[in-house]
């Protein structure tokens, strides 16, 4: 692959793709296709967040998911960091926690693709901390 | 946090929950004059005075789900091992700025780490958002803007993870162009697992 400097390059580059890529118009209701949210505050970005998020945007692209991959604040899970949310569509949102690489391609292969559920589930209880406030 | 440029995206996550529309981000290097500096600025809502005078105490945040805010405190600590300091000047209904001196040559200095990367992040989740890098060394000066390159390449928006990941490279051969100091590249489809 040529070395991409310029924006100039970088246009030309996707106009050699286009041919061969369908282009993916991404859904614009995000209640249709899978949400992933990944926790970036202080403590998520400190503890590896970073590269998930970046595992996440890749590979489900890759390994053609539909899916919106988004960051959000800190959920107040600082101890299980990096924490993420999936909520597939027509369900209520999970949030994993601990994930690292490994973690995020089983979430992806298992719970994203079939439903099933792996560990590193934190039962959800912010709605409740929402309504003390 | 091991690099700068993790740092710089937890700052720029205050400016995000600013409502900022435009975030510069600066980063000036400076061997001759001993100087590292970084400069985030945005237009969002800035931060009233009572708070400001407290925005570095890591017990001082407006979250509601925790009373900790540890970002601004962990930057500024960082600066000031490197005998270096960190300001921030904000105007309610303008936008604020944060000023990071660091010292160029001391050890206590973290390296850059993936700002590419971190720029790939920030614009995939916030396309509404104008993302303006500029990064200034002694061998030239280069600047990105997520808003003009979606105006030269003719698209709505930046949310083609290809897209991105090729934004991210080009990034990635300017910053070495101008020899920008501890930056690392993400080599291109790394295996995982």
């Amino acid at each position: 692959m040529s070395k991409i400097t310029s924006l100039a390059d970088l246009k030309k580059r996707r106009e050699e793709l286009k041919s061969g890529l369908d282009i993916r118009v991404k859904a614009i209701d995000p209640e249709s296709v899978v949400q992933v949210k990944v926790a970036m505050a202080t403590c998520g970005i400190a503890s590896g967040a970073k590269t998930v998020m970046e595992f996440f945007l890749e590979q489900l692209e890759r390994r053609n998911v539909e899916a919106v991959v988004t960051q959000t604040g800190c959920m107040g899970y600082c101890y299980a960091e990096p924490t993420i949310e999936v909520k597939l569509p027509g369900q209520d949102p999970v949030v994993f926690g601990f994930v690292d690489l490994k973690r995020a391609d089983q979430i992806i292969e298992k719970y994203i693709k079939t439903g099933e559920l792996v560990d590193g589930i934190i039962p959800v209880n912010y709605q409740t901390i929402d309504l003390k406030e | 946090m091991k690099e700068l440029s993790l740092n710089i995206l937890d700052i720029v996550q205050n400016s995000i929950r600013a409502e900022a529309a435009e975030i510069s981000i600066m980063i000036n290097e400076s061997l001759s004059g001993d100087l590292y500096q970084i400069i985030i600025k945005d237009n969002g809502r800035g931060i009233p005075d009572e708070i400001l005078r407290n925005v570095t105490d890591p017990f001082v945040t407006t979250r509601t789900k925790r009373r900790m805010g540890l970002g601004l405190s962990l930057l500024k600590y960082h600066a000031e091992l490197t005998g270096g300091a960190m300001e921030i000047i904000s105007n309610v209904g303008k936008g604020t700025e944060v000023i990071v001196n660091f010292s160029f040559s001391h050890i206590d200095r973290q390296p850059l780490g993936d700002i590419a990367g971190i720029l790939v992040i920030l614009m995939a989740s916030n396309q509404d958002i104008n993302f303006i890098y500029t990064h200034k060394t002694e061998y030239g000066e280069y600047r990105f803007s997520s808003e003009e390159t979606k105006e030269y390449l003719e698209v709505a928006a930046l949310n083609e993870m290809n897209l991105l990941e090729e934004i991210g490279w080009m990034i990635g051969e300017n910053l070495k162009e101008i020899k920008v100091s501890g930056f690392e590249l993400r080599e291109r489809n790394r295996v995982i697992l």
